[in-house]
């Protein structure tokens, strides 16, 4: 298999952007990508683009605004982690010698609150079960039930993201809070309060990948897993499920799989982007992602080896907590931030000598994606 | 009328309608044609009547998309007697009332009433006495 270069990366800021088209924040990202990627008209072979909400051709709306069209363009929706889906093919083109350059960008213009997905059916919808951070608190009270995880743990989730936010320009939100005035807001679904759910927005990223030589980023790997059936509170979004808790969850699935492919396991790891749609979700991907054995997200949180000067950075972009969360744009916004982490460009939220770092996604489907980027 | 035909019987008393593979014996929710656990093609139809234990809960504070009953409302995942674990409303509202393992029975409970005039009813699961 070939080498995968990261060539260049670009962002259009996440946020709300009522003025500014799907199409338009994709331009901007794709274009920031290509422009340090030294690559325009006719340089790549094909485009990747990763949404759910953008609708028909999302991607080639943007490449025809660019004036770039021509090539194979594939829109890939996969939930939350439909950028890493769009990554991942990317990356088999290129390592399989179909390509040596390739364009993946997400894009993403969510309305503000609890999203509406197609996914449910309309019974599930009638009957209050269309509930989507009713899901993520059932996850979060069982978490705290397994894993001794409390209140004030996830509040000092949102505290430590939002401290790494406030650092990252392209974040939507950029003011550090408080532990009291995090618990202090709106009761969503108990026990996880407003400021604990990540904010639905607005947004793009873009990715140029090459066929490389080994001497800049490399994607060591790129992976996408779906679920396997059994666990009720899957991000599968099941009406039921069986009494065995030993059913592999895809983040694990999906984990396994990069470190095995690229050669690497959780010890080697500088830096994590991680799905942190709510808060307990940061925590329950240490332990799938095998940051720390079952169990143990509290006691890792609580060591301060997941904030910025410890030992395993998680999230230093601030998060989804920070920066909101653009479905088809999150996974390569965090793949972006990681890049510019490796590259030692991330000024005052840099992780000092980063060398290997993971991004992982994971969302309704269920799909979860784990990308491995080195230097 | 039940929010879909099918999901469970109204009774007295009331029940879900699963589907239990004769293949791998597991039991599913709602009733597919297919075993989602190992493919089979031989699911029979079982009524599920509980009572049930409490496995997660939490109260829904603002309505989901979609939705036009009353909130707050207990949601939450009752696991059963014949191996499954089914996500439903709870009848409970306040999750400080509720406790993990306690025993729940099946209910049949109003959502809403349809442009019809007719009482739109579910599924849900009641603290047992």
């Amino acid at each position: 298999m070939g080498v995968v270069e990261v060539a260049g990366v670009g962002m259009h800021p996440f946020g709300r952007h009522p003025d500014t088209s799907t199409t338009d924040m994709g331009v901007v990202a794709v274009r920031a990508a290509l422009a340090e990627a030294e690559v325009g008209r006719g340089g790549f072979q094909a485009a990747f683009c990763g949404t759910a909400y953008g609708g028909v051709a999302c991607g080639h709306k943007v490449l025809g605004a660019l004036g770039m069209t021509g090539m194979p363009i594939v829109d890939v929706e996969a939930g939350c982690a439909s950028g890493g889906a769009a990554l991942q093919l990317a990356a088999s083109a290129i390592s399989s010698g179909q390509h040596d350059c390739v364009v993946v960008f997400g894009v993403e213009k969510m309305p503000r609150g609890i999203i509406r997905s197609s996914f449910f059916d309309p019974w599930q919808e009638e009957a209050g079960l269309a509930a989507t951070p009713g899901y993520f608190a059932l996850r979060a009270m069982r978490l705290m039930h397994t894993s001794g995880v409390t209140k004030d743990h996830l509040a000092a989730v949102v505290v430590k993201n939002r401290r790494h936010g406030a650092e990252n320009p392209d974040a939507m939100f950029r003011s550090e809070v408080t532990a009291a005035e995090v618990l202090e807001s709106r009761l969503v679904c108990e026990p996880l309060h407003l400021w604990m759910l990540c904010s639905p927005n607005e947004g793009a990223a873009a990715v140029v990948l090459r066929a490389g030589t080994g001497t800049g980023v490399r994607l060591a790997s790129a992976v996408l897993r779906s679920h396997l059936p059994g666990s009720v509170l899957s991000e599968s979004t099941p009406m039921s499920g069986l009494t065995d808790d030993a059913v592999v969850p895809p983040t694990t699935l999906a984990a396994r799989d990069a470190f095995q492919e690229s050669g690497l396991g959780p010890e080697d790891l500088d830096v994590v982007e991680c799905q942190d749609t709510d808060a307990a979700r940061e925590l329950l991907s240490y332990e799938e992602l095998g940051l720390c054995p079952a169990g143990g997200s509290a006691e890792l949180l609580e060591s301060g080896a997941t904030t910025l000067g410890g030992r395993l950075p998680v999230n230093p972009s601030g998060g989804l907590l920070s920066k909101g969360e653009p479905l088809g744009a999150s996974a390569l916004g965090q793949v972006v931030e990681l890049v510019r982490q490796l590259r030692d460009e991330c000024g005052s939220r840099q992780v000092p000598g980063a060398r290997t770092a993971l991004s992982h996604t994971v969302g309704r489907g269920a799909n979860a994606g784990v990308v491995v980027l080195q230097r | 009328m039940p929010v879909r035909h099918g999901l469970f019987v109204e009774g007295p008393p009331p029940a879900l309608v699963c589907g239990r593979c004769g293949t791998c014996a597991k039991v599913h929710f709602p009733r597919a044609l297919l075993c989602p656990y190992c493919s089979a093609d031989t699911v029979d139809e079982v009524h599920v009547r509980g009572p049930g234990t409490l496995w997660a809960f939490t109260a829904v504070t603002a309505p989901p998309p979609g939705y036009a009953g009353d909130v707050p409302y207990g949601f939450g995942v009752v696991e059963l007697p014949e191996g499954v674990r089914v996500v439903a409303r709870i009848t409970e509202s306040d999750p400080a009332a509720l406790s993990l393992d306690e025993s729940m029975e099946l209910v049949v409970v109003a959502l809403h009433t349809d442009e019809l005039g007719r009482s739109v009813v579910t599924y849900a699961f009641a603290p047992g006495s």
